[in-house]
């Protein structure tokens, strides 16, 4: 935060627009050069949260799956704050093969 | 000459109105009066106007159109600039061309103008289609120009992931229509939020300059006649920089002075 964004805030004034083009351009670009549409985005991170949800329990509200890019690269960030993990924690796949191994 | 030691150049934005064309007949210029052969090859087909601000629309007789069907030599379809016979310009054909123009077509022109110039300056058209790719075809290397405007930078965006994918390189930044006022009051993408997100080196930083638009009137670029307005030095500038010499840029925060521009830079100050 600069000075001017101080002096805008005391004022009630709207804050300077060069920082409010920079981030609505990142973002922008970062869809513009994934070629993900929105929809795919959504349901991306919906199987991610679901996933994850087997393992831990996380905090949903707080939780995002976001678009990142610097560099020219674009990188997928998941933020999911986890309030626990849950148990137990084999996973339901795994669990056949243990018992075919306990059996032979 | 031999063709392998020429630089052909790509001149692109994307979006329109950013100053490509100005920039590549004031940059045509400025390297033509640094002693190297210049020539300028306007790719834009459809909308040609590089013949218009180099002052040469009264003379051209044959284009680009007429050399690619050997209807004429290369050298009868070349204008040459009078006052820097060191630059000349291969005229736009006629825009029904883009029917048929192929970029073998283009590759073919660039190469024999490579046999006769140091560098080759390609003008593209605006847009990322057919047009766009057949200049790209022509290429080596591109300079992006680009204004400090969220729909510019999306669209060099674009072009510079096109030209990524095509193995053109290096490519290099002109940031053009630069507003120091406005930067300082935070108003305008700063040079740095550009450079960053685009991720290019800069090449050049042209401030906003009411001449330019006086200099096209007249058909005669701001580089020919050593005119000392801001843009003229910042495209002499340019031409210096390609031919490798080490030229700083200037700090848009500086080019102001007085009690305001003191005031305007404490007010940009980080504080947390």
């Amino acid at each position: 935060m600069t000075l001017r964004d101080v002096i805008n805030k005391l004022l009630g004034r709207q804050p300077a627009s060069a920082n409010t083009a920079k981030e609505r351009l990142q973002l922008v670009l970062a869809h513009d050069r994934s070629d993900l549409n929105p929809e795919l985005l959504q349901q991306m991170r919906r199987e991610i949260l679901e996933v994850v949800s087997r393992y831990v329990e996380i905090d949903l509200e707080e939780g995002d799956v976001t678009l990142e890019t610097e560099d020219r690269v674009t990188a997928l960030v998941a933020n999911l704050p986890i309030r626990r993990a849950k148990l137990p924690p084999p996973p339901a796949e795994a669990a056949p093969a243990l018992e075919a191994n306990a059996n032979s | 000459m031999a063709a392998a030691s020429t630089r052909y150049i790509l001149i692109c934005s994307g979006k329109g109105g950013v100053g490509k064309t100005t920039l590549t007949a004031n940059l045509g210029i400025a390297l033509a009066k640094q002693g190297a052969r210049t020539a300028v090859l306007d790719a834009d087909f459809g909308l040609r106007n590089l013949d218009l601000l180099l002052g040469l629309e009264n003379r051209i007789v044959y284009t680009a159109q007429e050399v690619l069907s050997e209807s004429c030599r290369l050298e009868q379809a070349l204008v040459k600039h009078k006052q820097e016979p060191n630059l000349a310009l291969l005229p736009a054909g006629n825009p029904r061309m883009l029917e048929w123009l192929q970029p073998e077509d283009m590759q073919k022109i660039a190469a024999m103008l490579g046999e006769h110039f140091d560098y080759v300056l390609i003008d593209a058209p605006a847009g990322i289609e057919g047009g766009f790719k057949n200049a790209m075809a022509a290429a080596r290397e591109a300079i992006v120009v680009t204004t400090p405007e969220v729909s510019a930078v999306r669209d060099a965006d674009r072009v510079i992931g096109l030209l990524n994918s095509e193995g053109v390189k290096p490519i290099q930044l002109v940031l053009n229509r630069v507003r120091p006022k406005m930067m300082a009051n935070q108003e305008m993408l700063a040079v740095s939020d550009v450079t960053d997100i685009l991720a290019l080196p800069l090449l050049g930083l042209v401030l906003e300059d009411e001449q330019v638009i006086v200099s096209t009137n007249r058909g005669e670029p701001l580089t020919l006649n050593g005119n000392g307005s801001p843009a003229a030095r910042a495209y002499t500038n340019v031409a210096r920089r390609l031919q490798g010499e080490d030229v700083p840029l200037i700090d848009p925060s500086k080019e102001r002075q007085g009690i305001r521009a003191t005031i305007g830079r404490l007010m940009q100050t980080k504080l947390f």
